[in-house]
């Protein structure tokens, strides 16, 4: 993975000096606390319900077991011993104090960590594949992009106070597993005539008006990029709306202008400008993608067939290594998810003591290597076969070891009103009510693939559009309603999510879910996942089972 | 209203014609945007104040004959202007460039690097944020990764340091 030279060593201690000095001029008046606002924002705090906000940038998801056990560290010494992981492949710390921020920052640089650019309205965190550098049907390791990216965004003089937040995501497969057409850009990497660029999208985002990104480049040439997205950033800023911040994202400029208006605004720009002093020199992309080359994998094909044979011992296991891991390209190994929701649990949440034992199993058994990844739970991109097992009983003693990625507990939530000053709902506890409604594993794998977000407010960070089933709290007259969609996809085949009708209380969310869920059991055909189901039949026989006996 | 370069404090040269006064007859005068074509008719030494919903391309063809160009910042969090400034010099402009508004300290090193020569800003910002302030602002952070800024690019020390 990149590791810091001196120069990005040099810039995030001086970002972390200048903003202790920001700081002290807050408390001295200097700054009021308009002013104040974006400059801590863009350092990642907010300023939530109860308390300060800290969010702490993971690079596009990837980290390793010392800055894992500095997250610990700082969850116990700083915070409450806990930690959110985000949808944005970031985590949260939810109790700082304003004073100890600085420390905080201090402490993340020792890591060669920041929290730069985690909010405001500037190119933000970019994310990307959790198994880059480990999925079969990869064309390149996304994470050189977005290495790249994220230090071209880094104070970007031209970019820091732009309209809105802009969101880049960037993948090299042409399964999406980054969710790139829900990005402001979406990047994937494509080869045409034997020559690796970018396909080129824009315009995607949730929120309060979801779009699915539409493509604005075909082909781009690798040299290009710096350029290009320069100039479809500046596009963006010079005619993005400012008038109105919930219509203030790129996805209403493209959508206003239309797809073809904003594209020949962006290449006459492009056209104008002198690329070359943008665009990044070659040595520069060699240097970053050497810190990305394949790990040096041992041959592990003589135990390989340990973990099968474990499948007898313990049914358990058995059903962990079937949902929790996924093929590698490297014959012997799997990649795996440690999934982050125990049933009743907090989506995302992980204590001190959990991130250390992460932490632990990766340096032993994962090429000292963890990825965050969107639906938030952590990914052990590297294990051999033949450790799966001594994995599993690692993570199973410090309760990671539930086996339910992708299945009906598996729900990714936003913070919600337990939380966030935004929230008009509580998600939180609407995902434990589910998940223990579904507790009963071999339930959960009789409905087979699911994908259920939960969004406490329009703002929607849980990505609800996006849910194959989304729940969406909003206040009714001082009451929370969940309303429901149905058939969201945030993959290659994205879609936004379509409402059942007329929402409902909080206590009757299981219930909907399970009134759906029994639903699809009825009609689904032999091996057809939920929402080919839902795509098969649509929304009709949904709504009758919720709103005929009513 | 207070006058900053990357120096510190400096005059204001350039007096500001009002909407409704009378051209002068000789020397310097900052027109508004609409008053531009009367003014380049003159002999006027031309400084032109650009609104932010300006595109650089509405003055494109007078770059030659303006020594200065203001452009609005309405607002400290408004950052159109930025690329107002990127925009016009990467389209030949070589005369002043300057950003008048209530930007703050903490943008100084940013406006500087897209292409601005000197900052405008109001009273109301000046009585709390000292020229010291912007100046120290300006060294907070020495290095950075976009190259064509003013900033030590690190991808440019990067490669001498491989040379």
């Amino acid at each position: 993975m990149y590791r810091y030279d001196e120069f990005d060593q040099r810039f995030v201690d001086e970002r972390t000096a200048q903003f202790r000095a920001q700081v002290a001029r807050r408390l001295k008046g200097e700054l009021t606390e308009a002013e104040f606002k974006p400059l801590r924002l863009m350092n990642g705090l907010y300023l939530q319900l109860h308390a300060y906000m800290l969010r702490v940038a993971i690079p596009y998801g990837t980290l390793n077991g010392r800055q894992m056990r500095k997250l610990a560290e700082i969850a116990e010494r700083w915070d409450r011993g806990y930690g959110h992981f985000t949808t944005r492949q970031n985590i949260q710390f939810n109790w700082p104090k304003l004073n100890d921020v600085p420390d905080i920052l201090d402490a993340l640089a020792e890591v060669e960590m920041h929290a730069i650019q985690t909010s405001g309205n500037c190119i933000r965190n970019v994310t990307s594949d959790p198994f880059a550098g480990a999925a079969p049907d990869e064309i390149e390791d996304p994470r050189i992009t977005a290495e790249l990216l994220r230090q071209w965004s880094s104070l970007h003089p031209e970019f820091t106070f732009l309209g809105r937040k802009f969101k880049i995501a960037v993948t090299g497969s042409e399964t999406d597993r980054a969710a790139i057409k829900i990005h402001d850009i979406g990047l994937q990497i494509v080869q045409r005539d034997g020559e690796t660029g970018y396909r080129v999208l824009v315009g995607g985002g949730l929120g309060r008006s979801p779009f699915v990104a539409q493509e604005l480049r075909a082909f781009l040439p690798k040299a290009d990029l710096l350029p290009y997205l320069e100039a479809a950033l500046r596009v963006y800023n010079l005619h993005g709306r400012r008038d109105n911040k919930y219509k203030a994202r790129i996805k209403i400029l493209v959508h206003e202008l239309g797809i073809a208006e904003y594209r020949a605004q962006v290449e006459a720009e492009f056209d104008r400008m002198d690329g070359d002093a943008v665009a990044v020199p070659t040595e520069e992309v060699a240097r970053i993608a050497a810190y990305f080359a394949p790990p040096d994998l041992a041959d592990r094909m003589g135990d390989a067939d340990e973990a099968a044979r474990m499948t007898a011992a313990s049914s358990d296991f058995a059903a962990w290594l079937e949902q929790n891991t996924a093929s590698h390209r490297t014959p012997g190994y799997r990649g795996v998810t440690i999934s982050l929701k125990p049933i009743g649990g907090a989506p995302g949440d992980a204590t001190a003591e959990q991130m250390r034992a992460m932490a632990d199993i990766a340096e032993r058994f994962s090429q000292d290597e963890m990825r965050v990844t969107h639906e938030q739970n952590v990914v052990l991109p590297h294990v051999a076969e033949g450790d799966l097992f001594r994995v599993w009983r690692a993570l199973a003693s410090a309760g990671l070891d539930a086996a339910n990625k992708g299945l009906v507990t598996d729900i990714i939530a936003c913070p919600g009103l337990d939380y966030c000053a935004l929230a008009t709902a509580r998600s939180i506890p609407v995902a434990q009510d589910i998940a223990r409604r579904f507790a009963d594993p071999e339930r959960q794998r009789a409905i087979g693939p699911l994908q259920i977000k939960i969004s406490g407010c329009i703002n929607a960070c849980g990505h609800h559009h996006v849910g194959h089933i989304g729940i969406l709290g909003l206040d009714k007259a001082g009451v929370e309603s969940y309303q429901i969609t149905l058939g969201g996809d945030a993959t290659e085949t994205a879609e936004i999510g379509a409402r059942t009708g007329p929402g409902f209380a909080y206590e009757q969310v299981p219930g909907v879910i399970e009134t759906i869920l029994d639903t699809y059991l009825d009609l689904r055909l032999a091996g057809e996942t939920f929402l080919g189901a839902y795509r098969r039949v649509g929304m009709e026989p949904f709504k009758e089972a919720l709103y005929a006996a009513a | 209203m207070l006058l900053l370069d990357r120096t510190g404090v400096i005059d204001d040269l350039w007096p500001r014609i009002g909407e409704e006064d009378p051209l002068p007859e000789a020397g310097r005068a900052l027109v508004d945007f609409r008053r531009l074509g009367e003014a380049v008719k003159t002999g006027l030494e031309l400084g032109v104040h650009l609104p932010n919903d300006t595109e650089a391309d509405a003055v494109v063809s007078r770059l030659a004959r303006l020594a200065l160009i203001s452009v609005e910042f309405p607002s400290f969090a408004d950052g159109r202007g930025f690329s107002i400034g990127r925009a016009l010099r990467q389209r030949g402009f070589a005369g002043r460039l300057r950003a008048s508004g209530p930007v703050i300290a903490d943008q100084f090193a940013y406006l500087l690097e897209v292409g601005f020569d000197e900052v405008a800003v109001p009273d109301s910002v000046a009585a709390r944020q000292a020229p010291e302030s912007w100046q120290a602002a300006l060294g907070a952070i020495t290095l950075g990764y976009q190259r064509g800024i003013g900033r030590p690019s690190i991808l440019e020390q990067r490669r001498a340091a491989r040379a």
